[in-house]
């Protein structure tokens, strides 16, 4: 069975708007920090945990937290080793790491965050690599009075496929068949910049072929999500709600254009609703809860927060249901005990940022003032200071340069993905972090970026940015080619 | 079979009741030379790992000229040897960026054995997202790569370090280094946590009577494995000439930063990396998989000899290969001037160390296999490995004592802009 499905379908945005083509920065209201002189602290973006680490190789993501002292490097190692194990089929000798899927994207939370960082698309063209660092997230409009009332409620950010669950997993254990592969095309399209260059965009459609399991639900919502970097995690939890509340302004009573909207998601810890922080769509209230829902969706392993066995499995994929789970037998469900989700938690929230290469170079500077100026800072806020009482001391009190504001944004119909998630409407997006973005081909051999990996530079990133970004883009795009290059160098150097 | 020297333990334990009566009589070296003895010693073992490896490359070359049991028998030696004094180099790692940046090609570790030969097992019945885990180099002239199809007709020590070492970014595709050389001495460690090591028989290498296929395709590897290890030790020991890069990053910076070099070695690979990652998970485990040198059962001896690399950078003395002595001012004559009393601390923590890992070496000597000891129900076993957990990480609130004592702490942390007090950090 072949099955289409085409997320990104909107009629092509006017790629430059009028008037953006006047010359200069765009006349956007000033952010207050337009003007504000380079802060030393600026070259050590992670305040005291910043890695001083080499940046220069694969290991750049991969360094701990500085100061955490000798006896956190202990729970930081041991994190790292079980983010990097490999899980193998229920039941096994292995009796510590057994509980694979049955349904699974990756065997190891490292398989996607390679060198802790940024996934990609599948390669063009090449039918055998699969989908390992990219996966889709599935579900439906809600079709009940009882799946309204939970959507409303905040308990659900989604109603997944009845068939697949809330996401598709392209890997099966022996004897059971993957749910399916994604497929992605891309059609190319033409932005113009300031000075008559142009830039290729490329824009994806998806796919699901190879069904496993029927025919998926006709209103299903497909959502396309790469792997993030895994760097300062735990500095973004710690920024206090309030600093990120007083950013928002979901309904633009500034009459800036940019609205910030918190996203509100169930925190099943605390049995209430809580600020979204973490994912695409700011769909994961803590590190702690993020690490239990990616083990239990994309590797089928179960955890004290999510004790199912078998992961992401729904009621009609009854083999994959009657497949032995790896849990122990007063716990079936957790598969990995609390003690190692603490300690995957605690790397989570500990991979260091950066120091910044040269942030005083003078065409960095010059970027960073255009960086202001053309308004991408209004959303991309540049600095926090941690709270008193993160889950780890040491992470209290930092002054951390995230460029986040950690807020909804609506992206425009180019970037929309029309898959609400909890108060994230189809065309809203949480402002990425930049920070380390400039590191990504060190890292990670590539540069695609956006929740898809459809940009293939920070060029196309740009000029994807559309809705509450469209002015911040146009302003970008009417640069002459040298204020273009000074942005990227300041971005690029971040 | 390792042994603590005799003559380190009297001076320990005789040093701490003598230098606490004369403590006035200390006066601290210049850093300069405690830096200087830190950076003797680093040649010394990495001229002593190259030349351990050079003897190994010798009996591997006797080996595949001749294959058979006796001739394998002495390369597995030869390499059990090789990890003597490479595991004493261990602690020049996490202060310095050189040896951070470069170790990977050298000692990574766990690897997907299922990348380079042919595996058996459970391992075989699992669907992998990693492509690689069965791509069985030695066995597939042609491999694929993230897609794209990759010459493997020969194998040289390009293939193995530019394109098989972490391919696709999978940080268990290690295709070099000790670890590799010992998965093909040894094979697969099929035995759980029962007793045995790996059971590759000669023949694996031996084109006239070839068990499991591409005997010869099998020997390349081991060569060129060989071989990019020696090129890797050679460019290390260059590192600490006297004009070296490792050795001129630390006399020419500032001398405080050289001291915080020294003692993130010491901390981190006694806490995080040895206590941690190596010992206390597969302990939390009770996994044979979570084993260092997991196909020659020689776990014991790798964690033994880390913890000796600790010690001599403190004392500012290593007992080289052939038995002579390097010796200098040490990181332990300076935390003496300004607190004997630390500075015996530090001693009698290292002291207990040592002792907790012999223990361990005598339950390997025994017949009792480092995966064994953590199996599960082996409470004796269980409690040893804990007992060298627990001193590594007392060892390491030692080593934070004397940081505070040589005021370095302001030093770690120099740029960041915190509103707490660098002084808060180790409490």
């Amino acid at each position: 069975m072949r099955h289409w499905h085409v997320v990104v379908a909107g009629s092509l945005l006017p790629l430059l708007a009028a008037g953006a083509l006047t010359g200069g920065p765009a006349a956007g209201p000033l952010h207050q920090e337009t003007r504000a002189a380079y802060d030393p602290s600026e070259a050590f973006p992670g305040g005291e945990a910043t890695s001083r680490g080499s940046t220069d190789n694969t290991n750049a993501f991969s360094h701990l937290s500085a100061n955490m002292g000798f006896a956190k490097e202990l729970d930081f190692k041991i994190g790292n080793a079980i983010f990097r194990r490999q899980w193998v089929t229920a039941p096994s000798s292995t009796k510590s790491a057994d509980g694979l899927g049955p349904l699974y994207n990756a065997r190891a939370c490292q398989r996607c965050h390679l060198k802790d960082g940024r996934g990609h698309p599948p390669a063009v063209g090449s039918s055998d690599y699969n989908a390992v660092s990219m996966l889709m997230r599935l579900s439906i409009p809600p079709q009940t009075e009882a799946e309204r009332e939970s959507l409303a409620s905040g308990r659900a950010s989604v109603i997944p496929e009845p068939t697949y669950g809330g996401q598709l997993q392209d890997i099966a254990i022996p004897g059971l068949k993957a749910e399916g592969r994604i497929t992605i095309i891309y059609t190319e399209e033409t932005a113009k910049l300031a000075g008559g260059e142009t830039v290729s965009l490329r824009r994806p459609a998806y796919k699901i072929t190879d069904l496993g399991y029927g025919p998926m639900h006709p209103d299903v919502m497909m959502s396309p999500r790469v792997a993030q970097p895994m760097i300062g995690l735990g500095l973004l939890e710690s920024v206090p709600e309030a600093a990120i509340l007083a950013l928002a302004d979901p309904d633009d009573k500034d009459g800036d254009g940019i609205s910030g909207k918190p996203n509100r998601v169930w925190s099943i810890e605390k049995k209430a609703l809580q600020l979204g922080r973490l994912g695409w769509k700011a769909g994961q209230p803590t590190i702690m809860q993020q690490a239990a829902d990616a083990a239990v969706h994309d590797i089928g392993i179960g955890s004290y927060l999510f004790p199912n066995a078998a992961g992401d499995c729904m009621a009609k994929e009854t083999v994959c249901l009657a497949a032995p789970g790896g849990g122990p037998a007063k716990a079936p469900g957790e598969e990995l005990p609390k003690t190692l989700l603490n300690l995957v938690a605690f790397y989570s929230r500990n991979l260091a940022v950066p120091a910044r290469r040269d942030p005083q170079d003078p065409k960095v500077l010059g970027g960073r003032a255009l960086f202001h100026s053309t308004g991408c800072a209004s959303c991309h806020h540049p600095t926090f200071t941690t709270g008193a009482n993160p889950p780890d001391p040491h992470l209290a009190h930092q002054k951390i340069w995230p460029y986040t504001d950690l807020l909804l944004h609506d992206m425009g119909e180019g970037l929309a993905d029309h898959r609400p998630e909890a108060r994230a409407d189809g065309r809203e997006w949480r402002t990425a972090p930049l920070w380390g973005i400039g590191l990504t081909k060190t890292v990670s051999g590539h540069t695609y970026f956006l929740h898809d990996g459809r940009a293939r530079n920070l060029t196309e990133a740009i000029l994807w940015h559309g809705g509450e970004a469209q002015q911040a883009r146009d302003a970008f795009a009417a640069l002459p080619a040298e204020d273009r290059a000074r942005l990227l160098a300041f971005v690029n150097s971040l | 079979m390792p042994r603590l020297e005799g003559i380190c333990r009297t001076l320990v334990f005789a040093g701490g009741a003598w230098c606490a009566a004369t403590a006035a009589a200390f006066a601290a070296p210049e850093t300069s030379k405690v830096v200087e003895t830190y950076a003797d010693i680093a040649l010394a073992g990495y001229e002593d790992s190259l030349k351990t490896a050079q003897t190994l490359k010798e009996k591997i070359d006797a080996f595949l000229a001749k294959p058979d049991e006796a001739s394998l028998k002495a390369a597995r030696e030869a390499w059990r040897a090789a990890r003597v004094p490479y595991q004493q180099t261990e602690a020049f790692r996490f202060g310095n960026k050189i040896v951070d940046d470069w170790e990977g090609e050298v000692n990574s570790w766990p690897l997907d054995e299922g990348l380079i030969d042919y595996v058996e097992g459970p391992y075989k019945d699992v669907t992998s997202e990693n492509s690689l885990y069965e791509a069985n180099v030695i066995a597939n002239p042609k491999i694929r790569v993230g897609g794209r199809e990759i010459d493997a007709s020969k194998i040289t020590k390009a293939l193995l370090s530019d394109v098989l070492q972490e391919a696709d970014h999978v940080e268990a595709n290690v295709a070099t280094g000790y670890h590799a050389t010992e998965f093909l001495l040894w094979g697969q460690d099929l035995n759980g946590t029962d007793a045995g090591a790996g059971h590759r028989p000669a023949t694996d290498f031996d084109p006239a009577n070839c068990t499991h296929g591409h005997c010869g395709r099998r020997a390349d590897y081991l060569r060129a494995a060989t071989n990019l290890l020696i090129d890797d030790l050679e460019w290390m020991v260059a590192q600490w000439k006297p004009d070296g890069a490792a050795r001129k990053t630390l006399t020419e910076g500032s001398e405080a930063d050289a001291l915080v070099a020294i003692f993130t070695g010491l901390g981190s690979l006694s806490y995080g990396e040895l206590a941690g990652e190596r010992m206390k998970l597969g302990l939390l485990l009770h996994d044979p998989e979570e084993e260092h040198d997991c196909f020659s059962d020689n776990t014991y001896n790798s964690h033994y000899y880390d913890a000796l690399g600790i010690r001599n950078v403190y004392l500012g003395r290593y007992k080289r290969v052939d038995a002579s002595v390097v010796s200098g001012p040490s990181v332990s004559d300076l935390v003496k001037a300004k607190s004997p009393e630390l500075d015996e601390r530090v001693r009698k923590a290292l002291d207990v160390t040592m002792e907790k890992m012999e223990a361990l070496v005598e339950r390997g000597e025994g017949g009792e296999a480092y995966d064994q000891m953590i199996g599960e129900g082996n409470d004796a076993g269980n409690q040893a490995v804990d007992a060298a957990i627990s001193s590594l990480i007392g060892q390491s609130k030692e080593f934070e004592r004397a940081i505070v004592a040589l005021d370095l702490k302001a030093v770690q942390f120099e740029g960041s802009d915190s509103l707490d007090e660098p002084s808060k950090i180790f409490q």
